[in-house]
C-alpha cells in the first residue's frame, strides 16, 4: 500500500501519520506539498491533522482551495481512497468531498484528551479490521470539531450508513458527557456516499504503537492495508 | 470601489460564541440584550467600477470561499 501524505503550511501531524503508515505497511509514504498540482499514483491519500493556513477564515477553508486539492478531488471521484484526520476532515468538508461542517466546539474550549468511539460498521475499507459496534479509545485534539449538518442531511447519512464513528462512553453508550464537542448525533467521522472517503476528528495515528500507550488506532491503518494491498 | 461582505450564521445554527458574548454582557450589567449573534466583516478594494459587475463578482467569491453556505449567509454592500 503506497500512500501520499499531503503537507499544508501549518500541518503538524503529517510526520505522525507518515510514521504510522510506514510501520503498518512497510512502504515509505510520499510527502506531497500543497502547491503540487500532480503527484505519483498512490493507493491512498491522507490529509493530516494540524492548522493549515493558521485556520484563517474557517478551519480548512484555505487548504480546500489549494492546487493539490483539485487533483485530490479528481482522484477521489475516480475512486482513490482519501482519509482526512482532524484538520484533514475539515478540509474535506470545505472541499465538498464530505457533507456537513465542523464548527467551533460547543463549549468554546480546545479539547485534547482520549475519547471512546463506536465503530458503526466493519463494512468499509477503513474499518474491516474492527468489529461492528467495537468501542475503541482514540485521542482528540481540536477546537473546531463540532459536526453540524441539517436534520435531513443527518437522516440521509444514517440511512446510507455514512456515519463511520460516534463518540460514546467506555461501555459504548451515547452519553451526553461522552460527546467532547457538541457534534450532532455524536458524530466523530463520516464517509462519502461510496465509502471511499473518510473524515474523522480523532487521531488514530496517535495510538497506533504500544510505546504511545495503546494500539486502538492501528486497526484503521491495518484495514486499509488489508483492503488496498 | 469598496465592497463590504457580512458573513453571518444562518438562523437555527447554534452560535456558542454569540452566547458567550451575551453572557458576558449580562455579567457586565448590560440589560435588555435578548440575543447576540457573531459574524464576520470582510472588506474588499475592487478595481471594478460597475456596481452590477462588482456585485456579481463578489457574490461568486462568497459562494466559492468567503462563506460556507451550509451554515452561513452573506450580504454585500458596495461603496463607490
Amino acid at each position: 500500500m503506497k500512500a501520499a501524505v499531503i503537507v499544508f503550511p501549518g500541518s503538524n501531524c503529517d510526520r505522525d501519520v507518515q510514521v504510522t503508515l510506514r510501520q503498518v505497511s512497510g512502504v515509505e509514504p510520499v510527502m506531497v506539498w500543497h502547491k503540487e498540482s500532480s503527484f505519483e499514483n498512490v493507493d491512498l491519500i491522507v490529509l493530516p491533522g494540524g492548522f493549515s493556513y493558521g485556520d484563517y477564515l474557517r478551519s480548512g477553508a484555505m487548504a480546500a482551495k489549494s492546487n493539490v486539492m483539485r487533483e485530490i478531488a479528481s482522484r477521489a471521484s475516480a475512486g482513490v481512497p482519501v482519509l482526512g484526520i482532524c484538520n484533514g476532515f475539515q478540509v474535506l468538508t470545505e472541499t465538498g468531498l464530505l457533507p456537513g461542517v465542523l464548527m467551533r466546539n460547543a463549549d468554546l474550549k480546545f479539547v485534547c484528551r482520549d475519547v471512546h468511539l463506536k465503530v458503526e460498521s466493519s463494512q468499509s475499507l477503513f474499518t474491516s479490521a474492527y468489529e461492528t459496534g467495537q468501542v475503541v479509545r482514540i485521542p482528540v485534539a481540536h477546537h473546531d470539531g463540532n459536526y453540524f449538518a441539517g436534520d435531513e442531511e443527518l437522516d440521509r447519512l444514517e440511512d446510507r450508513g455514512q456515519i463511520a464513528f460516534r463518540y460514546v462512553d467506555a461501555v459504548g453508550e451515547m452519553e451526553g458527557s461522552a460527546n467532547p464537542n457538541g457534534s450532532a448525533r455524536n458524530i466523530a467521522g463520516v464517509y462519502n456516499e461510496t465509502k471511499t472517503v473518510l473524515g474523522l476528528m480523532p487521531h488514530p495515528e496517535r495510538l497506533a504503537d504500544p510505546q504511545l500507550g495503546g494500539t486502538d488506532g492501528e486497526g484503521l491503518f491495518k484495514s486499509l492495508l488489508e483492503s488496498l494491498s | 470601489m469598496k465592497a463590504r461582505v457580512y458573513v453571518t450564521l444562518k438562523n437555527g445554527v447554534l452560535d456558542p460564541q454569540g452566547k458567550a458574548i451575551e453572557h458576558a454582557l449580562s455579567a457586565l450589567d448590560f440589560q435588555g440584550v435578548d440575543q447576540v449573534r457573531q459574524g464576520k466583516l470582510i472588506e474588499l478594494d475592487l478595481s471594478e467600477s460597475d456596481p452590477e459587475a462588482a456585485r456579481s463578482n463578489v457574490a461568486a467569491m462568497c459562494e466559492k470561499l468567503l462563506a460556507n453556505t451550509v451554515i452561513e449567509n452573506y450580504t454585500i454592500e458596495l461603496d463607490s
